[in-house]
């Protein structure tokens, strides 16, 4: 039938991938980029990959509710590094001083010493992946773009072919940080529509716990394209505690992938929340590859005007004896979408798997949409699979509840809508990034003041 | 656990049971599709300028068409210039009773254990018997017709109703929905028509037996239910098929219509042959089946028991269009060995308040791939609508698998729509509970097997939910009602 059939069919696989390719990375081939053999090696790939592929169109299953060509079609160049003016004062929206943890910001893709941190806790070694790459790390050589492939995905394909800078995250065995790393990634494109391609790589060593906070946003009003892709590998024993938070200008392109590589015992959580954007996808792939791993994957989002929000989540429990849960929230006003797919993978041999997903969404106008498709593939037998996926509005008894007692139709929305994505928010373990968010959401809600 | 695991390899290695060739000369054209096989087909059938016509339409359609590819399924390729797409048995001529039907395939139906005379005396089942594609026998057409219903094979139905089958036929699935319709719409021999007229019940359950035979012979039916207003007909079909070592191609068609206050129930056991322990032979299913609630307060449900076939692929839908009509998809598949099962339902909320239901249950033994592939969509129009999906899958073995692939698309913020799904395996717990008690492990696996598909086989016709207990398994018996 027509599941697949049902697309637009406008767009056509779209063409001259080539030019794209030199207008958003600055290169044809991926080959002029400094570095050692292995880096071009790579970019080369990609770039070949990418001029292959070209972008994805909504005959692609995995794009068929969401349509990239405003991408395509935008004459985007590539961010340089001089293009901006940017100080501390301007940036405190989106930092968190009141942490005293490590913080590297970037901007349009580049390091940005001055607005960064100085020192760095033991233990832990942050650089700029340009200065890893120029070392010739080994480690780097290792992971860099093992995880996060690129032969079916297009924007990791341009993404790794326009590698050039990023964040270089490496923690020790052993070490524990008290406080989070945040790096932070700005985008700016005063002079026109600019595409960045910002990439992490974070590798954690067994027996350590770290939190790290990943923030993307730019100046209101401008338009760009952030293509990011991050790249986590988490040792034995190691606790990570992740935090998205997506605050991009309401004109901005948003295109994340992050690949997370869990081996035996490791405990990896992660929290997107999604405020910015007018397009925005998130691919987040967790791949469970030992036993006894714990893997929680939560997400929340507010949709407004004509923002789309796309999350893909992917858990593949390749190995016994794995818990993973998950809960995305999404909440809907205006003219916004949302799509969600959660894909949860149960290989032959994972037994005693354990995995729970639920996707909630709050349609609050009569034009928002969503599309959810929570799909299960399961090859193994004793294990315990259960998702749920609901799509309503607010109860109105709760809403009945809260006018008889005097409060305002509007404010009464907001305070159910704000306890709805507050859900998760509650759900962050930091205090000072949970107040932070929850001050963020607040606003989002027009709520300041009234839920203190 | 070692006598549940040996009911489980008992179960899962049952032989398939109906597995027989019956020597009957078929009337058979040259294997091969073109425009001259097509004319040919409506030639024989005596058909109107205007259905040949649709035919063309359809061919022409198709052979711009390729293969759909986006099912979780392994499907061989297909050569459709091997198959036969016509085949009548020999001779062919009108019967008025059933002493004139030819023994042998007398004989046959009575292995399968449906006697037409038993049936016409004792359980008041009015059966047209479709062998390979042309109906041999109606029973039961003369008291329907009392009532003005009409209950024919889809071939006298163009004869005799040409104006009622051009109305309808295509108005559910047109010929170009999908690459198996548009095939079946090119080159469909025969199947069954039924019409309730208005504010008519259905006094009997009305059913046909499908059975492929001729080796070789891709069946193509094509089935079409107009229930009018106010009407009730509760429509069932079985399905069985004998041995053979090739891929059998069955691509067929269902459109049910049902008017304002209208009912439509469509009932189905299939149980074709799945191919061998290696995955040999067996039958592909490629259905299509829609339905449209046209008018207000209409209703279709479908119950289906999918237990044959190498590959089953098939969504029943249903298209809720009236105003507080409803849809209702119950299904319990199971796959053992190497059969794979990609099926599920579409519904589609147009009308305001309109209600559906899922319940699926997927059952994978062996090395069985069983998928549940399902829409919800909720149209800007669809106010207050609601649904309420549960897939749940039971694995038997380590080496099968159950996937799910539920889409859920909804416009409109007053719809309320839940989708649930769940994988388990029978807990060591509740046999060990069961045995504690004095219950056989066999006993306890047969009890969980049936409570676990309960929901949809109480939906089924009783005569059905027999057939249906008997077929998830033998070894299951004794504490099987």
């Amino acid at each position: 039938m027509e599941f697949l059939l049902k697309t637009d069919m406008n767009s056509e696989k779209l063409t001259a991938p080539n030019s794209y390719l030199r207008d958003f990375t600055g290169t044809d081939t991926g080959s002029d980029n400094p570095g050692p053999s292995w880096l071009s090696a790579l970019r080369q790939n990609a770039a070949a990959r990418f001029a292959e592929v070209g972008f994805p169109t909504r005959r692609d299953e995995e794009w068929r509710f969401t349509n990239v060509s405003p991408i395509a079609e935008t004459p985007f160049t590539l961010a340089t590094k001089a293009q901006s003016e940017l100080s501390a004062e301007g940036l405190s929206r989106f930092t968190y001083q009141d942490l005293a943890g490590t913080q590297m910001v970037f901007v349009n893709g580049h390091f940005a010493s001055d607005l960064s941190s100085a020192t760095f806790p033991d233990g832990v070694s942050v650089k700029t992946l340009a200065a890893a790459m120029a070392d010739n790390s080994p480690l780097v050589e290792k992971h860099l773009g093992k995880s996060a492939k690129f032969d079916t995905e297009s924007f990791v394909a341009l993404n790794t072919a326009a590698l050039e800078d990023g964040a270089f995250v490496h923690v020790a065995a052993g070490a524990i940080l008290t406080a989070p790393i945040h790096l932070l990634y700005i985008s700016t494109a005063e002079a026109g529509p600019t595409v960045s391609h910002p990439r992490t790589l974070i590798i954690i060593e067994e027996n350590s716990e770290v939190t790290l906070i990943e923030s993307y946003a730019g100046a209101s009003g401008q338009v760009y394209f952030t293509n990011a892709v991050t790249e986590v590998v988490v040792g034995e024993n190691a606790v990570v505690d992740h935090y998205k938070v997506q605050r991009e200008s309401e004109k901005a392109f948003h295109i994340a992938t992050m690949q997370v590589s869990l081996t035996r015992s490791g405990n990896f959580s992660s929290h997107s929340i999604g405020l910015g954007g007018l397009l925005v996808r998130n691919d987040m792939n967790a791949y469970l590859g030992g036993e006894g791993i714990e893997c929680t994957l939560n997400g929340v989002y507010l949709g407004k005007d004509k923002q789309v929000f796309d999350n893909h989540t992917s858990i593949d429990h390749a190995m016994p004896h794995c818990n993973s849960h998950e809960i995305y929230k999404g909440i809907l006003n205006d003219y916004s979408r949302g799509v969600f797919n959660g894909k949860i993978f149960v290989r032959e041999d994972a037994q005693k798997t354990d995995a729970k997903q639920t996707n909630q969404t709050l349609l609050l106008s009569p034009n928002a949409q969503i599309d959810t498709k929570p799909q299960l593939e399961i090859f193994a037998d004793d294990v315990k699979c259960t998702h749920g996926a609901t799509i309503g509005q607010l109860n109105a008894e709760a809403l009945f509840y809260l006018r008889a007692r005097g409060i305002k139709k509007d404010d009464a929305r907001a305070l159910l809508t704000y306890a709805f994505a507050s859900d998760i928010v509650r759900r962050i373990k930091v205090d000072a990034i949970r107040s932070q968010l929850d001050r963020v959401l607040l606003a989002e809600s027009a709520l300041e003041g009234i839920a203190e | 656990m070692s006598a549940a695991t040996d009911t489980i390899e008992e179960f899962a290695s049952k032989e398939y049971q109906y597995g027989f060739v019956s020597e009957i000369e078929s009337d058979t054209i040259p294997i091969g599709l073109s425009e001259e096989v097509i004319r040919m087909i409506s030639s024989k059938k005596n058909e109107p300028e205007w259905l040949l016509e649709w035919r063309l339409k359809a061919y022409k359609l198709w052979l711009t068409m390729t293969d759909p590819l986006w099912h979780n399924v392994d499907v061989n390729p297909i050569d459709y210039q091997k198959i036969a797409y016509y085949s009548a048995p020999k001779p062919k001529k009108v019967l008025n009773s059933l002493d004139e039907v030819d023994p042998e395939m007398l004989a046959m139906f009575d292995k399968l254990g449906i006697s037409l005379q038993e049936q016409k005396r004792l359980s008041n089942v009015a059966v047209d018997a479709v062998f390979d594609s042309v109906s041999v026998t109606t029973t039961f057409k003369g008291e329907l017709k009392k009532q003005g219903i009409i209950f024919c094979s889809f071939s006298e139905a163009v004869q005799d109703h040409p104006e009622l089958v051009r109305q309808y036929l295509g108005s559910v699935i047109p010929y170009s929905d999908n690459f198996y319709a548009t095939l079946n719409s090119a080159v469909f021999t025969d199947g069954s028509f039924c019409y309730i007229p208005k504010g008519v019940r259905c006094p009997m359950e009305l059913s046909t037996y499908f059975r492929i035979n001729a080796a070789n012979t891709g069946q193509f039916e094509r089935t079409l239910i107009i229930c009018d207003e106010g009407g009730y007909v509760s429509y069932l079909e079985g399905c069985t098929a004998p041995m053979r070592d090739e891929n059998q191609l069955h691509a067929a068609c269902v459109e049910l219509v049902a008017m304002k206050d209208a009912t439509i129930k469509y009932s189905t056991v299939q149980n074709w042959y799945p191919g061998d322990k290696d995955g040999k032979g067996g039958i592909y299913n490629f259905v299509t089946k829609r339905g449209i609630c046209k008018g207000d307060n209409a209703k279709i449900s479908w119950t289906q028991v999918e237990t044959g076939s190498a590959i089953t692929w098939k969504y029943p839908s249903c298209i809720l269009q009236g105003d507080n009509s409803i849809g209702e998809f119950y299904s319990v598949a199971l796959t053992n060995n190497k059969q794979q099962a990609d099926t599920g339902t579409k519904m589609i909320h147009l009308g305001k308040n309109t209600r559906s239901t899922i319940v699926s249950k997927g059952i994978s033994a062996g090395n069985g791939q069983n998928t549940y592939r399902g829409l919800v969509k909720i149209n800007p129009g669809a106010e207050n609508a609601r649904n309420y999906s549960q897939c749940d899958s039971l694995l038997l073995g380590d080496r099968c698998g159950a996937h799910t692939f539920p889409y859920i698309e909804v416009k409109n913020p007053t719809a309320t729509v839940e989708h649930e799904a769940s994988t388990s395996k029978i807990g060591e717990d509740q046999i060990f509970y069961c045995n504690q008690r004095g219950i056989s492990t066999e006993d306890a696996v047969s009890m969980i097997v049936n409570g676990f598909c309960k929901e949809v086989f109480k939906e089924l016709p009783m005569e059905f939910a027999v057939e249906a207990q008997k077929l998830l398994g033998v070894s299951l018996e004794g504490s099987v009602g």
